[in-house]
This record gives C-alpha cells, structure tokens and sequence, in this order.
C-alpha cells in the first residue's frame, strides 16, 4: 500500500509515528511542503531559516538513487550558499569548463565557459543528485539543531487535499494507517508527476519530444578530461548521439539517443547496453555499472503556479529536458524566490498578492527555459526531414566554417533568469550602470578582500551603496532594509566597480532577499528608496 | 532602414541563375536538399541582419 516507488540512495528520514496521527481533529501546520525532493528540501530550508514552522511530507525515506541531475549552475549554488550548503557542494563537486561537439568523427564545436575571476562558485560543477539532495538535508539537520522550526516525515504520502479557502485539508498515508493535516499554506513540490496537480485537476501543457535517451551511469578508470563531450551521429554509432560528461567518484554519464521506436526491455538488458559501451569505449575498457535508465523528455508547464493557498514548485510546476542543465537548477530559484514572500505573507508584512509576482517571475523563468531547452531538444532531435536537413548541414558547414558553428545546439546552459520589465521592478536611475546588474538580474558576485558580496547579501533587503551616503536602515511596515556600505576601492581587482559602477561614479542598490536587484540609483533619495522598499514588497 | 532589398541586384542575373543549377547537376534529390540548405544558412550569415532576414522568410512563405 505505502510501496516505494524508487530505490534509495540514503535513507535519512525513517517513518516515525508521531502525536498529529492520533488527534481527533487534525493539526493546523503554518506551510506543508508535498515531496522531499531537492525542490521541497530546499523551500523548507528557506523558511526554516526565517523561522517560519514548515512539515515535509515525503512518500519515501530518503533520497532516491538513480541518474538525474548532475550539472548544478553557479546560480543554484549561489542560492544553496545562502542557505549554508553551497560550500559543501562544491568541494565535493567536479568543476568543469570545456565542451566540445563532435559529427561523427570530427570536432565542430568547442566553448569554454571561461570562469571569470571573482566569483566564489565556477560556472558549473558536476555533482551527483543525490549529494546535491543529501548536502540539503544535512543542512537542515544542523539548521534544526539550532533552532529552525523544521519538520520531516517519511512516509508520509499525501493522497488527497480539500481547499477551503484560507487552508487546506490533506489526506495522508502512512505505514500505520491514515490521519489528516491541515495546513495555511501547501507547496507542491511533488515533482513532473506530480500526484497534486492532478488533484486539483491541473493541466501540465507542452510537448513530449518523441525520442528515447538511455542514461548510463558507469564507475572507470578513464583518463578522459574533465571535458562535456557531446557527438551528432557518432563514429561508434552507439546511438544518434552520445554524451560523455564526468562525476565525482570516478562515475561518468554516459547518454545514448536510441530514437523512438525502441524495445525499453530488450535496451536496458546489460548485454545491451555493454555493447553499447563497449562500441564506443573499446573492448578493453574495464567498468562498473552504477546505474541505467531510459527516458523521454518534454518540454512543458502549468498555466499558473499559484492557485489560492497552493504553490508549486520546482518540477511539479514546470519540466524541462536535460539539455542544458535547467530543472534542479531552476527549481532552486523558485526556492530562492518564493521563500521571501511567502515570509512576508506569512508574517503578515506583505499581502498576498505578493505572492501573485512568484507566479509571474518564475513562470517567466520557466518560459526562457522551456524555449532554450525546446530549441535544443529540436536540433538534437529533428521533427521532420527538413529539419534534420538544415541540422546536418549546420554540422557540415561547422567543421571548416566557424560562422555555422554558433547554430551547433547540444544545449544552451543554464544562467540566472534577468526578471526584465516585471511588476516588482523599481526605478533603473544610474547613468552608465552595467547591463548585468540591471534592474531585474540577480546579483552577480564580486571579490571583497578575501571574502565574498555575495555573502553579505540576501536574507533580507540590503542597500548596497558604493561610495554613496545612504540611511543605515530604512523600514517599511516593519520590512527592514540595511545598508552595505561600500567603496569600489574595497576591491582591489577592479570587479566590483565593474559590475555594479561600470561608467557611474557612484550607486546605491536596493537588493531583494533573494539577491535581486529591485531598484538602483547614481545616489540616494530617501524617499525614492522607501517606495521602491513598498513596491518590492508588492505594497501597490 | 535595414530593408530586405527586392529590387534586381545581381549584375549578371542569367549567369548565376546558370551557375546555381549547374552546381546541382549531378546531386541526387537528397544531395540538392543539403546543398540548398547550406547555400541558405551562408548566404543567411552574410545578410546577419534579423529584420532583414525576417523579411526574405516572408517573401520565401509569399505572404503579403
Ligand atoms: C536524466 C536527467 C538528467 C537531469 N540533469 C539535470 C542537470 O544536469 N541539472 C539540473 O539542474 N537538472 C537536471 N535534471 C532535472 C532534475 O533532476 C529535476 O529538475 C529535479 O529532480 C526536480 O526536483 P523536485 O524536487 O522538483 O522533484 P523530484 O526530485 O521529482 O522530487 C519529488 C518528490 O516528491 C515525492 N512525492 C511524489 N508524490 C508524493 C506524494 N503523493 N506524497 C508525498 N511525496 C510525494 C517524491 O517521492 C520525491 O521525493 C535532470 C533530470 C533527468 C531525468
């Protein structure tokens, strides 16, 4: 009744009967976070650490095994450090720069994510999904230690909700039976399947894209560089393309296209998928199997993310395919995002209708993703024949001529979403200012001495000043903004002037508490800065 | 400004027509495909312009 679907990794979070289960009238919980995935941990870490009491209900009791996310964008860990756990993840992370593309036999394409200096996380690193999951949780374990009102029930599978305006009932399983929750506000994070959706009658729109990707997960001694190689119609002829990309442990992911009419069984049978292996890594090559799937991609998400005291999230709310590293890294700016305001709705500092911006900046979010992700999946996977003919003529041209190779498209990787043109926005009044801190962008990072900005940011409203007089602090309806005072001599290498001055001599910036820029001047009007402080918080 | 130019602008029209079905002699109908594809992502790098290019797709689609 309570089967696991999944095998785990690490089991962290074993049932445990607890008092709500034997009440007569259910228990009222401030927020329930549905599904302990990466998505759900993280939301409850966000509003954990504000001090706000969170429940997760998760179906299973840990963290599930299997290949899925490897590719964790410098965004993603620039939330994760916010929450304590992003340092974690890079030290036991792979950091890589390179990809190149192959058409058969030949190289056509190289990019270099060539780090800039002065950031304190690369622009990617390769980390397993479940370390990225399990650095999460044993943050929160910690987090609880110190106080976060933090609560995790295994399981614990949610089989029904009933709204009722200001709350919601939810029916949920467990090993010894079933009992009720209700709770104020319900976050979905129950991942593309999401069991939720469907019991609110949700539609999920977009596209299924008619091929087949066998993943394999495989432990070697390779002396492959620490490289993304992708190939169109490789020599080896392992499939219609292939990925080689590696992993901390000694693992490399190892990704074959199989097209669309295929035997599922017959493929994932081991002798199969050796031959598979063995085609483009040579008889010789000794290897483990640590894990193989088969699966299909699609490009897709819900209308809206919001619906009355419900709120999804992460891949519940909106699916990507691999190509370009969008879905965990994407979920985790939902988390980034929704924990604010759903704080400050929650401390009744914000009305509700802030909540209302979730849904349109990460909806927009999703939107970008879904159009790169989509236009990736095409060139990877060509519709019709014209298609696959200009796709192979862009491969054909892109071996002599770099002008085609721009259109070479194994997958645009993941950057922040720029919140461009977007009703939370304020005021964009500094003459000369950089286009990458805009109004709208998140935060880009900048060395301080042997620190961090992005360390001393989010959390709460900051106004960054950069040799600027501003207020030390400034409050709104009890909302708090605090000054950074800064001066663009504090950093030595030059960086911070040029991300935050670029030709301004000076500027002050209202930071949201997810590192986004709300508002930005050459110099601070008091007034100017509470109104953007109100209209930040969705305050008219 | 940046107008897709549909007035005659090759000086030897009737040479290059010539030329274009001459580099097809020989193709097999898939070969003339890839060809043809190749012909327009080089020419289409050579114009750059978006608005200019959005323009010939239109006049390819014979829309008004
Ligand atoms: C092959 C592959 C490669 C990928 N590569 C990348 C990558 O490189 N980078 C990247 O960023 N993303 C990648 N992704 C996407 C990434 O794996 C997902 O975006 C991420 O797992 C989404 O997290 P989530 O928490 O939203 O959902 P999930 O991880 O699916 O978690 C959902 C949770 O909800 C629980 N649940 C479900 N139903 C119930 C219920 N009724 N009651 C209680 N709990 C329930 C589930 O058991 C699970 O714990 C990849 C995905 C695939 C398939």
């Amino acid at each position: 009744m309570l089967d696991d679907r999944y095998t785990l990794a690490f089991k962290l979070y074993p049932y445990a009967k607890v008092a709500d289960q034997d009440r007569d009238a259910p228990v009222r919980h401030p927020v329930v976070v549905m599904g302990g995935g990466p998505i759900g941990m993280a939301t409850a870490l966000d509003l954990g650490l504000q001090g706000i009491p969170v429940l997760v209900l998760d179906d299973h009791e840990g963290i599930g095994m299997g290949s899925r996310a490897i590719c964790f964008s410098k965004r993603c860990l620039e939330v994760a450090d916010r929450y304590g756990c992003g340092e974690a993840m890079l030290d036991k992370g792979v950091v890589w720069n390179v990809g190149k593309v192959f058409h058969d036999d030949r190289q056509v394409f190289e990019f270099n994510l060539l780090p800039e200096k002065g950031h304190k996380f690369p622009a990617f690193i390769n980390l397993q999904q479940p370390y990225f999951e399990r650095f999460i949780i044993d943050r929160i374990w910690q987090a609880q230690k110190e106080g976060a009102p933090i609560e995790i029930r295994g399981k614990n599978r949610v089989d029904a909700v009933e709204e009722h305006g200001r709350y919601v009932t939810l029916d949920v399983m467990t090993p010894d039976g079933p009992y009720k929750v209700e709770a104020d506000w319900l976050i979905g994070c129950d991942g593309a399947g999401s069991p939720l959706r469907k019991m609110l009658g949700q539609e999920f729109e977009g596209r299924v894209f008619e091929d087949n990707f066998l993943i394999a997960d495989i432990k070697m001694q390779a002396d492959f560089p620490v490289e993304r190689w992708f190939w169109f119609d490789p020599y080896f002829k392992s499939g219609d393309s292939a990925l080689l990309h590696s992993q901390p442990d000694g693992v490399w992911r190892i990704d074959f296209q199989l097209g669309w009419d295929i035997d599922r069984k017959e493929e994932l049978k081991q002798e199969n998928i050796d031959r598979r292996l063995k085609q483009m890594l040579g008889d010789d090559v000794e290897y483990e199997m640590v894990w193989s799937s088969i699966y299909t991609f699609q490009c897709r998400r819900m209308r809206e993310f919001r619906h009355g005291r419900v709120i999804f999230a992460g891949d519940a709310a909106h699916q990507v395919s691999p190509f370009g590293a969008r879905g965990a890294n994407s979920g985790m700016q939902d988390v980034d995002n929704l924990g604010w305001k759903l704080g400050l709705v929650i401390e009744g500092k914000a009305p509700e209708s802030l909540l209302d911006t979730y849904h349109e900046e990460r909806s927009f979010g999703a939107d970008e993703n879904i159009l790169n992700s989509t236009r990736a999946t095409d060139f990877i996977t060509p519709k019709t024949k014209m298609s696959r003919i200009f796709r192979d003529a862009v491969l054909d041209l892109s071996e002599d001529h770099a002008f085609a190779r721009p259109f070479v498209n194994s997958g645009r990787l993941s950057v922040p979403c720029t919140y461009d043109g977007l009703s939370l926005n304020g005021p964009d009044e500094l003459p000369g200012g950089p286009a990458r801190s805009r109004v709208g962008s998140a935060c880009p990072d900048a060395p301080l001495g042997g620190d961090y900005l992005l360390g001393k940011l989010g959390g709460s409203f900051t106004i960054l000043t950069i040799d600027a007089d501003a207020p030390e602090s400034v409050e709104v309806d009890g909302i708090t903004a605090t000054r950074l005072a800064l001066s663009a001599s504090d950093d030595a290498t030059g960086a911070l002037a040029e991300r935050y001055l670029g030709d301004a001599e000076s500027a002050v910036y209202l930071i949201r508490p997810d590192q986004h820029v709300a508002a930005r001047w050459s110099t601070c009007d008091e007034t100017a800065l509470r109104a953007a402080l109100r209209h930040a918080c969705g305050k008219d | 400004m940046n107008a897709l130019n549909t007035t005659a602008n090759i000086n030897d029209p009737d040479g290059f027509y010539g030329e274009l079905i001459a580099a097809h002699q020989g193709l097999s109908d898939d070969e003339s495909e890839a060809f043809n594809a190749r012909l327009i992502l080089t020419l289409a790098n050579h114009v750059g312009d978006r608005e200019v290019l959005r323009e010939a797709l239109a006049v390819a689609a014979k829309k008004e």
